[in-house]
Formats: structure tokens, sequence, C-alpha cells
């Protein structure tokens, strides 16, 4: 597997104008020659399938929710970070650029990183242009805000919806073009296989939701922006659908899965409330600016919080770090919090939970101000937990939210395996070991507007396409095995659910390769999860047939995926033999407890080869360079 | 809790449904309705049946997958909540709970719960956009704004294409989905130019679609979950009044 990054030549602020410069075009009038499948209707894939359209390629769009107008990046609340500076506090592309990063603990390529900044002032201008509703002053400016770890006003929102209104832009951008004939849409399909032929990825075999036919679909190159794999830990933020299947099925064919423990857990999720739960739901870490994260001092007390004086609680955020307080980066505070409740300090029924309090906010600012800023959250809350978040402090708790590891890309957002890119969260690029606030939804819309348009011209224009159609030999096997893999599925009839099996992997990840991982917890759950996916191919049980709708069969499916992937996931965090970001090895902290990183043996991004289920996978290493921004050990204090 | 479902079961689009009678035993109160009925599904297949279909994603009254009847309210009891977001301690033990997917012509039932909501994308595709091509945008701040003007547009933008103003509405019309995207976009100077042709396309494409007309009722607005209010429809019918007038939509 070889690794060349295509890093442009030249200073950092130069490296896209310049590579714009030196890749190929395809002239206007024969663009509609070439082909592109788009797998994702996301943020990613929503504006890459829109913009591609409109430039004049042929395209054709999956997504396995029943429109592109409910992918995932919908869910995002909070908001979009851009280098805008309009609030005039001493923002610029350069300091976004520096800010990400270090946040990302230093294991992002430096190259893509500064594109990403420089991409975002495009991008609100032309969400704006879509007729975005991002907030806006009396002036008839945009309002921003400080979000999760930044000391500068960058980010743009739209009340708690910005993902959504994000996302409706992009969607109403691509249904012009499906209305004009430019991009043929699936919705309620999924990819199962990708189809590699010379070496080039051609095309993917979906199966029809509905129907449950299993179809070829044949292209010039194929993009993946499939969003990321949290829902391997079961209980995640993300929506019950999102699957790594797309992904794992491409990195089966070839493609380089890079950084896969690389997860992203967030501090302000609200706590599991039992057997029941099926997933879990985030409040805005919006919240975080006004609201103060306690636990009592005393282990165990079970008093009502307002029956607890202020000398017997622990602003454990505040005391560790006085200059970011309860405004500490996600995975600092994700594991303080999982320190409390270990320590059994923890709150609520459970004793899984810490409380985030606005009782001194709305002294300070009265509960009007309050309301105004977080009522909405506030609402869901309440519906939620069934408490009132103005009287009793909410209770929270970090939960699975993103994933920084996906397939490895090149510069182009090209896999390795030629004519396959990937998009958004589904690939590695562009935040290390740790993702800031806002900064997922602006990926998302850099690569799908602004990169894969253009980098895949490059590719296409660079030509040498065969002529092939869906009789093609690996179009034939590619059917052939998501047909003998359906049926096996149905033909098990074993005694546990689906449902059941994914709890089980979930528990072990959570456990052993969640917040805080060791050595000898990664190799009990490398030992627990090949037996784990053997029980799940001989026990389970999935009703009914492959002729319909079968959301047990969808989800066996991705589970099935997921018991591999897992396995690759623990092997990475115990190869990883350091700190860094979410990846936190118990055995390499400071003395109060940060990550410690180790630049000497880690500076890289761990690029896993598959070599078949259950084997041993093969690491290759794509060494990072930190030209601009001097490798430093991130501190909060 | 206990309760009693009575659940509408159909194999496919041409199969014939009827309700068929499940308990739901030993419920959290705590558990959202989504997951009371994973409870019930997981039994279900226990049984060796086959579990009950229903259209769902996120979870967390944003995607707009989720949407049922119960007894006969669209998403159930909750003013401003998706069913995803109805929790159980909203019932009593005890209670007899009629749930069906939505009833309209235009939203052709899959199986179960779930149901065929393609319309709603060709009423966007008709029209719901503006069309600004990727690269075209000029400086965010080059027009302002008014704030009341980008709040009132937001508050109908927040639609999630969900459906339950069509299963609420007694003549099963599409008007306030329709509607909630003809003023967000009409209420923005970015969405001027294309302001009356837009309506027209829209409006006429609702009407291919099978949707009935409205009559005024104002039951979309108390099953919104989003509580998207009728005077976007209001706001829709002056546009479309207008439009109609004009030798041509957008000559003013």
């Amino acid at each position: 597997m070889e690794l060349n990054a295509r890093i442009p030549a030249g200073p950092i602020q130069d490296k896209w104008t310049k590579h714009r410069f030196d890749m190929k075009l395809v002239n206007p009038s024969n663009k509609r020659k070439y082909s592109v499948i788009v797998v994702g209707s996301g943020l990613a894939g929503g504006a890459a399938a829109a913009t591609m359209a409109e430039l004049g390629y042929e395209v054709s769009c999956f997504c396995f929710q029943d429109s592109p107008r409910r992918a995932h990046s919908i869910a995002a609340q909070g908001g979009i970070n851009a280098a805008k500076n309009y609030q005039g506090d001493g923002d610029s592309v350069y300091r976004l650029f520096y800010d990400t990063v270090k946040g990302g603990d230093f294991r992002a390529r430096e190259a893509n990183v500064y594109r990403l900044a420089e991409l975002s002032l495009a991008i609100i201008d032309q969400a704006v242009a879509q007729g975005v509703p991002f907030a806006r002053e009396y002036g008839g400016f945009l309002a921003n805000r400080s979000f999760g770890g930044a000391q500068v006003s960058r980010t743009f929102y739209a009340r708690g919806q910005t993902g959504q209104q994000l996302l409706l832009g992009c969607y109403q951008a691509l249904e012009r073009q499906i209305g004009a004939g430019k991009v043929t849409m699936h919705n309620r399909h999924e990819m199962l296989e990708l189809v590699v032929v010379d070496g080039r990825a051609r095309g993917i075999v979906t199966r029809d939701l509905i129907s449950g036919r299993i179809e070829s679909h044949v292209a010039d190159a194929v993009v993946l922006c499939t969003g990321g794999y949290a829902n391997v830990f079961y209980l995640s933020t993300n929506a019950k659908g999102c699957n790594v299947t797309a992904i794992w099925r491409a990195h089966k064919k070839g493609a380089g899965f890079a950084n896969p423990c690389y997860t992203q857990i967030h501090p302000t999720s609200l706590p599991p409330a039992g057997e029941h739960q099926s997933k879990l739901t985030l409040m805005s870490e919006s919240l975080r600016n006004d609201g103060r994260v306690w636990v009592p001092k005393q282990q165990g007390d079970t008093r009502p919080p307002d029956q607890i004086p202020d000398d017997e609680r622990d602003y454990y955020l505040e005391r560790y770090y006085p200059s970011f307080g309860n405004l500490a980066p996600r995975d600092i505070a994700s594991r303080r919090a999982k320190e409390m409740v270990d320590e059994g300090r923890g709150v609520g029924p459970s004793g899984i939970g810490v409380y985030l309090d606005f009782r001194d906010a709305i002294q300070r600012l009265g509960k009007e101000v309050i309301e105004e800023r977080y009522g909405n959250l506030f609402d869901m809350y309440a519906n939620i937990a069934g408490e009132n978040p103005y009287e009793v402090p909410m209770r929270i708790y970090p939960a699975p939210h993103y994933t920084m590891g996906g397939l490895w890309v090149d510069y182009n957002l090209m896999s390795t395996i030629p004519g396959l890119h990937v998009g958004g969260e589904a690939n590695f690029s562009d935040h290390g070991a740790n993702r800031l606030g806002a900064s997922a939804l602006m990926q998302g819309l850099a690569d799908g507007y602004f990169i894969l348009p253009l980098t895949l011209g490059d590719y296409l224009a660079r030509g040498g396409f065969d002529k092939i159609d869906t009789d093609h030999a690996e179009f034939r096997a590619a059917e052939e095995a998501v047909a003998e893999r359906t049926k096996k599925f149905l033909s098990i009839n074993g005694k546990r659910t689906v449902t059941d099996i994914h709890r089980e992997l979930g528990a072990i990840l959570w456990e052993y390769c969640g917040m805080a991982r060791n050595a000898a917890g990664l190799k009990t759950a490398l030992a627990k999860i090949p037996a784990l996916r053997e029980e799940f191919w001989e026990n389970v049980r999935v009703p009914g047939d492959g002729q319909n709708l079968n959301q047990q069969l969808e989800h066996a499916g991705r589970l099935a995926d997921f018991l591999e992937f897992g396995e690759l996931m623990c092997h990475d965090a115990l190869d990883r033999d350091e700190s860094a970001g979410g990846h936190f090895r118990e055995e390499h902290q400071t003395a109060d407890g940060e990550a410690l990183r180790n630049d000497q043996d880690f500076a890289h991004a761990s690029v896993w080869e598959f070599k078949g289920v259950g084997q041993a996978p093969v690491k290759h290493r794509e060494e990072l360079t930190f030209e601009n921004v001097p490798l430093a050990t991130r501190s909060y204090k | 809790m206990n309760l009693t479902l009575h659940v509408w079961r159909q194999a496919g689009p041409d199969a014939e449904g009827r309700f068929e009678t499940y308990p739901a035993q030993s419920i959290s109160e705590h558990s959202s309705f989504l997951e009371m009925l994973d409870v019930v599904n997981e039994r279900i297949i226990a049984d060796g049946g086959e579990p009950i279909a229903f259209d769902h994603d996120c979870r967390e009254g944003i995607c707009g997958m989720c949407g049922f009847l119960v007894n006969g309210v669209p998403h159930g009891p909750l003013p401003g909540a998706t069913v995803c977001q109805v929790h159980m301690r909203h019932y009593q033990d005890g209670d007899e709970l009629w749930i069906e997917p939505w009833r309209a012509t235009a939203f052709p039932v899959i199986r179960d719960l779930a149901v065929n909501r393609s319309a709603f994308d060709r009423i966007i595709e008709a029209g719901g956009y503006i069309s600004a091509a990727t690269g075209s945008a000029p400086d965010a701040h080059a027009v302002p704004v008014p704030k009341e003007n980008a709040e009132y547009a937001m508050s109908a933008a927040e639609c999630i294409g969900c459906g339950a103003c069509v299963a609420a509405c007694p003549n099963a019309s599409a008007m306030l989905f329709t509607a909630a995207k003809v003023g967000h976009l009409g209420l923005l100077p970015q969405g001027q130019p294309e302001r009356y042709t837009r309506v027209v396309d829209m409006v006429a494409t609702m009407d291919g679609e099978h949707f009935g007309h409205c009559t005024n009722h104002g039951a979309c607005q108390v099953a919104c979950p989003k509580e998207i209010s009728v005077d976007y429809i209001a706001r829709l019918n002056k546009d479309l009044r207008t439009a109609k007038i004009r030798k041509s939509p957008n000559i003013r």
C-alpha cells in the first residue's frame, strides 16, 4: 500500500491556489460524458453531488434514508466556524488553522487544515446566498458566538439548528439538480459493496431497502461521504442508521483505514436512563458558556443539588483549568467527568452524571437572557429528563459523538484506491486526534462544495477509463457476495436479536476502548470481540425475508461490519502507545492527568491494510511534519 | 407500566392492512415512545414474529424521519414534539393506544407504519430553492437582512418535512409544508428573484401530487412538531395571487 499524500510544494498559504492551477480541467462540454457516484447525502455528499451536477457531470446520489434531507448532518446544533473576523476580535485564516492543528493535538495534516480554514470564508458566503437563515444582529449583519475552546467569536449559527439549516441549503441545491435531470437520486438504497475494476473504483452494489433488489451501478469515479462510526459503541449521539458499512466494505477492497482509534466523546449528552436506552441525546456544548459543571465534594452524597452548599461542591473544571474553566476542550471535559463518576461522586439516580448548573448565570443575567440563549435546549432537556433545568441543574454525561478516524485520503481526498474519493466525517483528514466544536459542518461543506468537485475533475480529466457495464465479472461477483450474505443472515435463525448483540459490542468498546484505554483492557477487548462475532454468525435471529422492507436485516448487515471494525479500532488503540486528543492511554499521562503525546514515535497517521477477517491488519504510516505550527504540549490551564 | 397496543400491520403497499394487538409490558416511564416500540419488537422477534416496521433515525426530533398517528393524533399527545420525543411518562398504566401510519393518498404505505413521502421532495424540486450555484456567492455581508426578517424566515425554515401537517389535515393538504418553504425563502432578500415563479411551481406540483386543498382548518399548525404557524399559508396565498395576476410571475 503506497501512501503519497500529494501535498503541493510551496508556502502553506499558497498550496491550494497553486494546486488549483496545477489540476487538469475537463472542458465544460465534455463534463456530461463523465459519471460520478456519490454515496451519502449529508453536508459533504449532498454538496459534492449538487456542485458536480452544476458543473455538468452526470451524478448519481445514494442515501439509506427516505430523503436526502434526513442525513445526520441535520442534527448538528451549535454552529459552523469561519475565519471571517466579522467581530474584529483578531481572527484570521491563520488563527483558525493554528487552533485546529493544536486542537487536533498535532495529529492532522497541516496542508489540509490550512485549506479548510481558507475555505471556511466561502462556505458562509455560499450558505447565505442559498438562504440559510443564520442568526443576525439588529443592523442586519451576521451574529457570531464563541464556541468550545475558541478564544475568538467565529461561530455562525441558526438557533440550535445550524446543521439542519446548512443541510437544507445543500438539499435544496441538490433537489434543483435532481429537477434539472443532472442528479439521479436513489433514496432508501444502501451501498453494500464497492466495485474495483483494474485497480480503480468503478461502481457500487446496492440493496433497494423497499424491494430488496440488489443492483449494480457503474461510474467513472465513486465518492463516499457516509459519515462516522460512533455507533460501534451502540449508544452514541449518532442517528440510529449511522454505520461504518460503506467505508468498511471499501476498506476490505483495499482502501487504507486511518486512525480508527480517534473517537470523540462529547461532554454534554444526557445520561443514559436505563436498559431501554436506544441512543444518547446531545445537548449543545454552547451550554458550557454559561453553565457551571460540578459534583459534590463528598462521595455518595445523595442530597438534592439545591441542598448542597457551595463550599461542598467541586467545580472541578474551574479548579483544574482556571483560564478555560467550563470551556475546556471536549476530550478533557469528558475524561474529567468520567473520573468524577469513577470516584463515586457522580449524580442522579444511576450515579452516572455530573451537574451543569445555570443558577449563577440566571442570577447574573436574569432568566429571560438564559431563555433567549438556550430556550430550545432547556425545553428539550425538560422534555427528555422530566426536570426543569431553570430550577434543578441539568445532569450530563459524555457520549460518543464524532469519529476523527476514517478512510485515509491524500490532499485530493482520494483514498488508496484510485477513483475512490472520501469526504466529510468518513475520511480522516482534518481534525487529527480531536475535533474542535463547530468544525464538522465546516469540513463537510469544504469537502463537498469546494474540494471534491475540483479534485474529481482532475482525476477524471486524466482519463483512461475503459467502457464497462454491469455485466462485468467484478459486478457479478459483488452482487453475488451481497446476495449470499443476505441469505446467510436470514438463515441463521438463532436466539439473540441484532440489538442485543450490538448492545454487548457497544459495552465492550465503551469499557475498553472508550474515553480512557490501557493495554490490558484493549487486549481483553481483542479477545472478546472475535468471540462475539462468532456468536453473531451462529446465534443471531434475523426475522422476515429479503424481498421487502426489513429493518432487522439492515441492522444485521451494519452490525456484522461493526463487529469486524471494532477489532481494528482496538488494534489501532493498542498500537498507538501514546495519548493524543481523544485517544487517552492511561499509561501515558502527566502527573496531573493530562494526555502525554510521544512525538518521537507517533507523529504519524496509522493507516491499516485489511488482511482478512480475524487476521492482524498491516500498518502503514504517513509521517506528519509540522512546519508552521510548532509541536507543543496543549495547555488549557 | 403496562399498556395495550393496537398497531396497523400491512405487509406491503398493495397488501391489505389490519390492526393487531400487542401487550407492552414492564415499560419504563423514562423510555421514549420509539424505545417502547423497540421493547415490543424485541419480544415479537423472540416469539418468532416479524417486528413492526417504523421509520426513525436521529431520535432527537430533527431529522423528520419518524411519525405516525397515536390515537388519531400525529406524533402523539405532546405539542411541539415528534413521536421520538414523546416519553412514556405522558401515559398512564393500563392505557390502550391505537398506532397507525399517516393516512394520505400522496403518502402510500410502504410497510406497517412506514410511508413514502417522496412527494415532499418533488415539491422542493419544483422550486423550493434559491438558484445559487457553488462559487457564485458574494460576501455574506454584502446584503444585510433585518433581524426580524431573518428570525421570521428561520421560524418557517425549521420545518422538518415529517408529514404531520398532511396527516392532520382533513383534506390531506400539504399547504403548511409548502408555505413554510415559500415563506422561508420569500422573506429573505436572496429569495426575491425567484419568489413568484417559486410559489406558482411549488403549488402546481403540490396539486399534481394528489394532496388535497387547504380549507383553513388549522389542524396542521396544531400537529406540527415545530409549531409552524398557518400565517405562512396566508403569505403563500398572497404571493400566489400576486403571481397569478401578473403577466409573468417575476415581472413587476
